[in-house]
């Protein structure tokens, strides 16, 4: 059993799209995608290695020697569980695009299961290059799902989000470069770009260059999370993007800018980060604020999700860089809650978009009485969004702040360079949340009715969900009461894990009281 | 004698074919007239398939280049674009004589044909790429570029009977002539330095200058003058303002050919004269610095040129004079990684860009070739191969991985870091950043926009062209795949290897 098989699965699918007939394209998709799920989880069945730190699954396939690059793939248990969830909301969004893509169906699914592979390998590569070529070809999909199926501004946002993406991502490949040819010096052999070497290798490197390679990685990671200054490709692509690319988008492919922060920014640059986490979380919560003010006013639904996904990634990143396991814990868990939650909510206002033609909240309300069942999912998914006990975003952002709380130089055993008013300042984001989801809900689902003057049912769908529509939303929905009833499975499945990757910072940080490095002046962190 | 014979056998079927070429084009049979493409093509084939026999151990051991196994690889590489070369000119030539003959309204007449003279032309440039790779001496070098030059001159001018065509040809004979000129009297200055024509010779009495202090004086203004003179050939600035122009007036087909066999030949000869005062103590600062502001100024004017077109020929056309400083990124790394990866880079930018501009080759709009970016609006509503085709190559020109083209750009980074160039690697990103512009634009009509008025009468004319274009494409999905074997072949070829 490799990981192989989830890999090179949906680009079979994807080839067989285009040899069948074009009305077998969903079918194709959605079989594939399943068979891709149910490997997926016996494989996290049968995966030994829950609740350690060690990387299981590895399959070795040695490539270009002349740069040593390999195709090697494994997964440790953090890079488990977001495999899970792309197989999960990969065949939920091949389901839920059923009624919503009329023409070009072919490339529609095929475009989908590719993006699968992409995001797959992602998770999986465990060679530098093999991880940005995937980083990258996430990107493609992406572009032409948007620039096909997106709205009237199609045009421009798929441009902008492919631009800014990848610019950003070349800095960090020439960051990678940098510290694998550092690494060759090092040790006078050949090249080689395994991240377990190279991870290991760039925490010795001094601390300039630590500083600029973490400018070079978060280049490409700030873009794609994305943190604040750079953040403005997100709320014109997810507006753009048909319901499936904004799900997709929402649900992982953000992740990935976090899961590379986690994965490569935390090990390989522990004394820059230390320097410059302060910074980092200044820009976080000023997205976390900044984001959540701009949602406030927002008309178009769909906007302000897509906004409210950047305040909700700020906590994200804060939990990455608080340099505690229970902030640590609190942001991969906030990985998979913001990709179950968020993306319920852009399927829930593809499923409104498909019946009114319109996203505008003056020009709808009071859904509830004429979709009672579309209105319980919207109330219970804003719920978790927002962070009611109980459901599973109240986790997440509860172990984010109370980690960025008590990450002070005080802390006996996990020291950080956070502290109580960072976790003071970006609670207030909390608020804000609760403010414009709440006041969102109240406008489009209750009050009285309100639909759009020139509104015409839709010919096939039912008025309110179909069984089709339901059976996207109730394993969204159930995951949700279970992260949020017992969340304890996920953080200590990841405990090991997290603590490995924070081991050396405590020693770092006591250094850095002491006697603090003298680092290059870096004023702008973000470059994209 | 007879050995250095021998390394020429491809050449010499090259040239029996490109005289059979010359030939069988003035034929009465219009069976043997028309298919003077296919005898090219075999003749190409023929000297692909000697090739191994030719570069054996025991024969490379009497070689006395400086590269012995550089042969090997080139000239298999060029032969086998020169085929992709071949099939995107089909039709370009007589196409329209053929018909009126064929129909009976004219008569055929030997002085009115041009595809033989074409396709021998064609021959003879490729010659000589492959005979450069066997240069020992300066004279050889010059020799062999020139045959590399001269045909192209030509076959601008022939393959476009309008006004465009005539200046574009008169353009590109008289600035290569001056570039010429340049790199002869840079080669006297080295003559006059060293005492020698023969490389090797050049070699050791430049490495014993070396030891004595230094460098000639004169010998590094020959150095520079020569890779100024070579900087034409590649199309790198500040000689590259010919290139738009002239890629513009000629046909697609001969575009593809000017845009990659005199480019090869340009920097398989920078290696070669480079090679002489070697990368091992380091370049000549003056000689570092010059490459370093040509390779910055070709990426960044390249790129940007390109971001102001609203021809498509031009368009490529910048963005292959960007290619060319991508590759010195790699010349200026030097071995061994920086000239692997330059000779990676060559085959990858050939096998794309010859895709890029087959697709247009094969477009034509009302019996007329089509050059402005108008014209590729909507090219998948009319046929979504072609299109498909088109923005393969275009992502792959750009780098989107996992393509061809992404490795290559890759291996000239990582060899440009290894060699300290950071800088330079960090204005190659920005510049790759800023032609993600004009590329995503050239997909983003060809596959998504709509038909606008004018692209609605573009259509496939022809066949052959559009099928070079797939191959190549193929090969800038597929390619990845043999890179393993490819970068081992480089290696040796620059005689490194693993």
């Amino acid at each position: 059993m490799t990981l192989w098989y989830l890999l090179l699965l949906p680009l079979i699918g994807a080839g067989s799209i285009f040899v069948l007939r074009a009305k077998a394209a969903k079918w194709i998709a959605i079989a594939t995608s399943s068979l891709v799920f149910v490997l997926s989880i016996v494989m996290a069945i049968q995966f030994s290695q829950w609740g350690t730190s060690a990387t299981g699954l590895v399959s070795h396939y040695s490539w270009l020697n002349t740069l040593g690059i390999t195709l090697d793939l494994g997964a440790d248990s953090v890079a488990m569980m977001l495999v899970l969830l792309t197989t999960l909301l990969t065949p939920l969004c091949v389901l839920g695009s059923f009624s919503a893509i009329t023409s070009r169906k072919r490339e529609y699914y095929a475009w989908l299961l590719i993006l699968e592979t992409a995001m797959l390998g992602v998770f999986t590569a465990q060679d530098l290059i093999l991880f940005y070529v995937s980083f990258e070809l996430t990107l493609v999909p992406m572009f032409f799902l948007i620039a096909i199926y997106g709205g009237k501004n199609r045009a421009h946002a798929s441009i902008k989000f492919f631009i800014y993406t990848f610019t950003g991502s070349l800095f960090t490949l020439a960051g990678f470069v940098y510290v694998a040819w550092k690494y060759k010096v090092a040790s006078n052999g050949g090249w080689s770009f395994a991240i377990h070497d190279l991870t290991t290798f760039a925490a010795t490197l001094s601390p300039t260059e630590q500083g600029w390679i973490l400018l070079a990685l978060l280049a490409g990671f700030a873009v794609k999370i994305p943190v604040f200054p750079v953040h403005t490709w997100l709320p014109l692509a997810h507006t753009e993007a048909p319901t499936a690319g904004s799900v997709i988008l929402a649900g992982v492919l953000l992740k990935l800018g976090t899961f590379g922060v986690y994965r490569f920014v935390l090990p390989m640059v522990p004394e820059a980060l230390v320097v410059y986490a302060p910074a980092i979380a200044v820009l976080a919560i000023i997205g976390i604020l900044y984001a959540a003010l701009i949602c406030w006013v927002q008309d178009d639904v769909k906007k302000l999700i897509a906004y409210s996904s950047v305040s909700h990634l700020g906590f994200c990143v804060l939990g990455l860089i608080a340099l505690n396991p229970i902030a640590l814990e609190g942001a991969v868990l906030y990985m998979i809650n913001h990709g179950l939650s968020t993306g319920a909510l852009f399927f829930l206002i593809g499923m409104m978009y498909e019946r009114y033609h319109t996203r505008d909240m003056n020009a709808i309300g009071g859904l509830a009485k004429k979709m009672p069942v579309w209105s319980f999912f919207m109330v219970f998914f804003v719920l978790a969004s927002v962070g009611l006990p109980g459901l599973n975003g109240f986790v997440s952002e509860f172990m984010c702040l109370i980690g960025t709380f008590i990450s002070s130089s005080s802390n006996p055993t996990w020291p950080g360079v956070l502290g109580p008013e960072y976790a003071a300042i970006a609670a207030i984001g909390m608020v804000l949340a609760a403010m414009y989801l709440l006041i969102m809900v109240g406008k489009v689902v209750f009050g009285s009715l309100k639909e759009p003057e020139q509104h015409e049912p839709h010919q096939t769908l039912p008025t309110d969900l179909s069984l089709r529509e339901i059976g996207v939303l109730i394993p969204l929905a159930l995951l949700c009461v279970w992260i949020g009833v017992k969340p304890i499975v996920l953080t200590d499945a990841m405990q090991d894990s997290v603590e490995e990757v924070l081991s050396p910072f405590p020693r770092i940080v006591q250094q850095q009281e002491q006697a603090p490095a003298k680092l290059i002046d870096i004023k702008d962190e973000q470059h994209g | 004698m007879v050995d250095r014979l021998w390394f020429l056998i491809p050449e010499l079927i090259l040239l029996s074919g490109a005289v059979v070429c010359a030939i069988g084009g003035l034929s009465n049979a219009a069976a043997i007239r028309r298919r003077v493409g296919f005898i090219a093509s075999i003749f190409l084939i023929a000297a692909c398939v000697s090739i191994p026999f030719v570069y054996s151990q025991i024969h490379v051991v009497d070689s006395s280049s400086l590269y012995p196994w550089l042969g090997k690889y080139v000239k298999f590489t060029v032969g086998i674009i020169g085929i992709l070369l071949v099939m995107t000119s089909g039709g370009l030539m007589d196409r329209k004589y053929e018909h009126a003959i064929a129909s009976g309204k004219d008569r055929f007449n030997a002085l009115r044909t041009s595809a033989g003279e074409y396709h021998a032309l064609l021959l003879l440039s490729i010659t000589g790429v492959m005979l450069l790779c066997e240069a020992n001496d300066l004279i050889w070098l010059f020799l062999a570029l020139e045959l590399v030059s001269l045909p192209t001159y030509v076959m601008v001018a022939m393959s476009r009977w309008s006004r465009v065509g005539q200046e574009a040809a008169m353009k590109y004979f008289f600035l290569g002539a001056v570039s010429a000129a340049l790199m002869l009297y840079g080669f006297a200055l080295m003559y006059g330095a060293t005492g020698t024509f023969v490389l090797s010779d050049m070699m050791t009495a430049f490495a014993e200058q070396r030891v004595d202090g230094g460098i000639a004086i004169f010998g590094q203004i020959g150095l520079l003058l020569a890779l100024v003179g070579l900087c034409y050939k590649i199309a790198a600035a500040p000689m590259h303002m010919y290139a738009p122009d002239v890629y513009q007036g000629a046909a697609s087909a001969v575009t593809a050919f000017l845009a990659f066999v005199p480019k090869a030949a340009g920097m398989i000869a920078i290696i070669i004269i480079l090679s002489i005062v070697g990368w091992e103590n380091g370049l000549p600062s003056i000689v570092e610095m010059t490459l370093w502001v040509v390779a910055v100024l070709t990426m960044l004017l390249g790129n940007i040129g390109a971001l102001l077109q609203t021809s498509t020929k031009r368009m490529l056309g910048y963005s292959s004079i960007a290619h060319s400083g991508y590759m010195l990124i790699g010349i200026i790394a030097g071995p061994p990684l920086g000239l692997v990866a330059v000779m990676v880079y060559l085959v990858i930018y050939g096998a794309t860009n010859t895709a890029a501009f087959a697709t247009l080759a094969s477009l034509s709009r009302d019996g007329r070739s089509i050059d402005s970016l108008d014209d590729i609006a909507g090219l998948h509503n009319r046929s979504p191969l072609a299109a498909t085709a088109f923005s393969i190559s275009c992502g792959s020109l750009l780098g989107i991985p996992p393509l061809f083209g992404f490795w290559g750009k890759l291996m000239l980074f990582a060899a440009g870091i290894a060699a300290g160039q950071l800088s330079l690697v960090i204005i190659a990103a920005v510049s790759s950043a800023i032609s993600a512009w004009y590329y995503l634009r050239l997909i983003g009509l060809s596959l998504l926009s709509p038909n606008t008025p004018r692209s609605e009468s573009v259509t496939i004319s022809l066949r052959w062209p559009l099928i070079a274009a797939i191959i190549s494409a193929i090969i800038a999905i597929g390619g990845p795949l043999v890179l393993k074997s490819l970068s081992s072949e480089a290696r040796q070829a620059i005689n490194q290897p693993e």
